[in-house]
């Protein structure tokens, strides 16, 4: 196929960004279209009917189904509290009571003639959804959300752990080679968004999390780092809902990999603004990528260059994600439409591309990912 | 109806849509061309249908016909100008295809028959809740609550048995009150097939508030499993329910000459009707980048598995936690650095589109599908069984023997053919490479076909068969499978170096020494006797030591007479295993970096 590549991720200074905010279940949108929101603004507010317990009647009154469900005080519908009787029977010749009591308190929704069993709904839970990036309520989902748009600048990671969260931007790599050490972080950092050049160490990253961080956002980082981090594995690239102090994103990927230059001067030039940050990745058909979004309150007048796409042609720069040039930068010298046959004896489309160091490499098409701008 | 002479048929997959147009020419069936595109369920198309089009615009360009008309639909019949086609067909595991939770009273008994029902509708199982599965009650709402499936099968009880537990469980899908995965709004599908006196116990609980079907047992009798009732239902629900509201479906379905099939429903279709035509056992495999399906039919029985997270790229992570390092690191014929080896794999993750450059990325991507094939292929074997709890008269000899019911129907001497698809095995830059990567994770006994399928069109001859059974099976034949060649491999350990057997065929005669595997030249097409004598304490399937006269057929890499024992041991120093291993790529005619 033609578009035998990878697209490149989004890193852009200023585009209009739009989230859509929706709740699980149907519920109410508590904003208006057109309202100005911040992170932590509730756009959409539901609630998740609870469990339904069962209170098994005929086993605890040592009765038949039939003859617990006509012991029974109370019926469908009815409203429990906690140690109200809700079953009585008498037994020999009336003399011994034995009674069944409610142990939590919800609706009785169910009551069962087949196994005596009495269904208590438990009370609903409520959720709310909040607009996560400040901005303007740009559409309105009836009884299911919002769509949340603002103007700000937007990088995207390759892969990330740890949900939404928000703080303000902190750089405390000198470089885009740099590692983020223990030594760089502070208590101050409590809430900050922290940005590392080309790595983070275990001990940096459990400080960030001992501390309060929000969120790290690095170029890359050990494999069994990460596990160690997590307290688990991570077997398929589905994540966001892990139970972690501190988001982490990473920009490049897994090992030692300097932070793509374009990157590292946009977050620098973000620096102690106010961002929202996402690590939740999902990488199948309809990816989803970790995000840091940092919305500006104004669009500029001139919103710098647009974006050339995601065009492979010869002078795009590219950056190759495979070995054996894992991470080289390089611009794309020849497009030569017909298959080679490789290195590995696969015959494949190829690109040619001259590297940072001038030395010029023959790479898969597939292997290579467009740097936009 | 007028004869079929053009058939368009498409696979909408989770990330392409693959379609195949087949006409008659002559007296034959034949693959015309292939065109694929991007999938397009998701953002921002939100419409299956796009994708069908780009595929089938391919196949317009390519076979030089027009298919679609001026409003992008399909022209069908065939018109007297040579455009349109007279069947158009679908298949789709698009959108994440079927997702089902299953449940039962007894996790060995019906809680398992009913994941074989399931499974082999072509559903990927995300949960299997049964009474005894040792969670708690509400650990079980918690989880029926989280998943949303697209629908729940739910069974348990022989006829005339438990009614209380299936109430029960009845009890509990109404506690978690489970929500389908789409469609807001929608009642959630719930296939009843547990034990008919519980029907009305079951409706009474479950009411409206789910969409109940009710079909009969499929576990009637402890020694006998009913499962076609469930899986038609489970069919007729993915139609109705599933197809329906997936994007786009509604359009595709308004097209087709026949109902959508799940993809994997219809690869087992076709791999039963390969079985049932030719008569003979089968195992086939779709390694992809998510999940691996495993098919097998032994004696006339279809089973289907699929270890939806072992796979080439979104899931190879989740083979590096199963497998661990030191196993994917074994098949590689050099040294590996295990934390070099441990960020690769992380990266092919997170960029699942790439492809090995170097001959040495080459041969770590095809040790990870061995221990993905093999893991796979173990967890196929413990669901592929016979029926447990039954009670059956067993000989002195079986009860020495520790026979026991349960036991996996999976017999690897009596397999005829492996059939490999996907891209890791079919993609293979060379078929010896695809051929190795079986050999070692299967490890087939005796006498078997290795084959692959060229372009993955499975799919689409699956649903084929079940409207014009001629076509596919001819298609099948002749562009479909590539036979990659018999193999010969003797069960049993002896010395390394000792004779392990020999084969005589084509007037010569090889000596294959244990711990050798040899590659003997036999090309596309061409059969022959072969005699096999294994050595004493070797069996080809006659038992040990006894001889066998058999006919193999050659393919694109030969014959391979695999003497390296059952089971296959690798040398536990890491010299001499990459010396041998070294050793077999050569054999094969492989690099090793």
């Amino acid at each position: 196929m033609g578009t035998a590549y990878t697209p490149g991720l989004t890193v852009s200074p200023g585009t209009t960004i739009r989230k859509t905010r929706r709740l699980p279940l149907k519920g109410r949108v508590t904003v208006e279209l057109g309202q100005r929101v911040t992170a932590r603004t509730v756009v959409a507010r539901t609630e998740i009917p609870g469990v339904m317990q069962t209170i098994k009647v005929a086993e605890m009154l040592g009765l038949d189904p039939g003859e617990a469900v006509a012991a029974l005080k109370v019926g469908k519908g009815d409203s429990l509290e906690p140690g109200q009787v809700i079953a009585e029977s008498r037994s020999f010749f009336g003399l011994f009571k034995s009674e069944v009591k409610s142990p939590f308190a919800g609706t009785v929704e169910l009551i069962s003639n087949t196994t005596g069993h009495v269904g208590v709904r438990m009370p609903s839970t409520p959720v709310e959804v909040t607009a996560y990036i400040d901005g303007t309520v740009a559409e309105i989902i009836p009884e299911e959300g919002v769509v949340v748009e603002a103007y700000g600048a937007l990088v995207q990671g390759i892969f990330g752990v740890g949900g939404e969260r928000s703080g303000t931007l902190v750089v405390p790599a000198q470089s885009p080679e740099a590692q983020l050490t223990e030594e760089l972080v502070w208590d101050k950092h409590a809430g900050a968004v922290l940005v590392g050049g080309a790595g983070i160490t275990l001990g940096a990253l459990k400080k960030a999390a001992a501390v309060g961080a929000a969120g790290i956002v690095v170029g890359a980082i050990a494999d069994t780092d990460l596990i160690d981090y997590l307290g688990h594995d991570i077997g398929v690239a589905i994540t966001g809902q892990e139970d972690i102090p501190t988001t982490v994103i990473l920009t490049e990927g897994f090992g030692t990999i300097r932070m793509a230059q374009r990157t590292f001067d946009l977050l620098k030039s973000l620096e102690g603004r106010q961002v929202s940050i996402n690590g939740a990745t999902q990488i199948r058909a309809g990816v989803i990528r970790p995000e840091v979004i940092a919305p500006l309150e104004a669009r500029p007048e001139a919103a710098g260059p647009p974006s050339k796409g995601q065009v492979l042609e010869i002078g795009s720069s590219i950056r190759i994600i495979r070995e054996p040039y894992f991470g080289a930068l390089g611009t794309v010298t020849k497009l030569p439409p017909e298959p080679v046959e490789i290195e590995s004896g696969a015959t494949v489309r190829v690109l040619e591309a001259q590297l940072a160091d001038d030395s010029s490499v023959r790479v898969p098409r597939a292997n290579v990912e467009i740097i936009e701008g | 109806m007028s004869e079929i002479t053009s058939i368009l048929a498409t696979d909408c997959g989770s990330t392409t849509t693959k379609a195949i147009l087949i006409e008659k020419r002559g007296d034959e069936y034949r693959l015309i061309v292939r065109g694929e595109a991007p999938t397009t369920v998701e953002a921002p198309f939100d419409d299956v249908t796009v994708g069908v089009i780009n595929a089938v615009r391919e196949v317009e360009e390519l076979a030089g016909k027009r298919i679609l008309d001026a409003d992008g639909r399909i022209i069908r019949p065939l018109r007297a100008d040579g455009s349109g086609v007279d069947v158009y067909l679908s298949t789709s595991s698009a959108g994440g295809g079927l997702q089902m939770t299953v449940a039962g009273v007894v996790k060995a008994m019906s809680a398992e028959s009913a994941e074989r029902a399931a499974l082999g509708a072509g559903a990927i199982i995300i949960d299997v809740i049964a009474v005894d599965d040792g969670r708690k009650d509400y650990e079980k709402v918690k989880r029926i609550r989280e998943l949303r499936p697209d629908m729940i099968l739910m069974s348990g009880g022989t006829d005339g048995g438990t009614v209380k537990h299936l109430v029960e469980i009845a009890e509990m899908l109404v506690s978690a009150d489970p929500k389908p995965r789409l469609g807001v709004g929608l009642a959630l599908p719930v296939i009843y097939a547990g034990n008919k006196d519980a029907r009305e116990g079951v409706k009474e609980i479950l009411g409206d508030r789910v969409d109940l079907r009710i079909v009969d047992n499929l576990r009637p009798t402890l020694d006998r499993e009913n499962l076609d009732p469930a899986r038609e239902a489970i069919h007729e629900l993915f139609l109705q329910h599933v197809m329906q509201q997936a994007p786009g479906y509604g359009k595709l379905s308004s097209w087709v000459s026949s109902g959508i099939m799940s993809t994997p429903n219809a690869v087992g279709k076709i791999i039963q009707t390969v079985a049932e035509e030719r008569g003979i056992n089968v195992l086939a495999v779709d390694i992809g980048g998510a999940t691996t399906d495993v098919f097998s039919v032994f004696n006339k029985v279809y089973n289907r598995t699929v270890s939806a997270n072992l796979g080439m790229s979104y899931s190879i992570c989740n083979v590096l936690a199963e497998a661990g390092t030191a196993n994917i690191a074994r098949w590689a014929p050099f040294q590996v650095d295990e934390t070099s080896l441990r960020n690769s794999l992380r990266n092919k993750m997170v960029r699942p589109t790439t492809i090995p450059q170097t001959m040495r990325d080459l041969r770590i991507e095809q040790s990870v599908a061995r221990e993905a094939l093999r893991l796979a292929f173990e967890h196929h074997k413990t669901l592929a069984r016979s029926l447990k709890g039954v009670q059956t008269v067993r000989t002195i000899g079986e009860i020495l023997d520790q026979k026991e019911t349960g036991e996996t129907l999976v017999d690897m001497m009596s397999l005829d053919m492996i059939v490999g698809s996907g891209g890791v095995l079919s993609h293979a830059p060379r078929r010896a490479e695809a051929a190795y990567m079986m050999l070692d994770a299967y490890q087939p006994e005796g006498v078997t076909m290795l084959a692959v399928d060229s372009i993955f069109m499975m799919p689409q001859l699956g649903v084929l068969s079940t409207v014009h059974p001629q076509a596919a099976a001819q298609v099948f034949d002749r562009d479909c499978l590539i036979k990659l060649g018999s193999v010969i491999a003797p069960v049993g350990r002896i010395k390394p170096g000792e004779l392990a057997c020999t084969v005589e065929m084509g007037g010569e005669c090889h000596r294959v020494s244990f711990g050798e595997l040899r590659l003997v030249p036999l090309g596309v097409g061409e059969t022959a006797r072969a005699t096999v004598k294994p050595s004493g304490k070797m069996d080809v399937g006659a038992g040990r030591g006894k001889e066998i006269n058999v006919e193999v057929e050659g393919g694109a890499v030969g014959v391979m007479i695999d003497c390296r024992g059952r089971p296959l041991v690798l040398p536990d120093e890491a010299g001499a295993r990459i010396a041998k291993l070294r050793e077999w790529h050569e054999a094969l005619g492989l690099a090793v970096e």
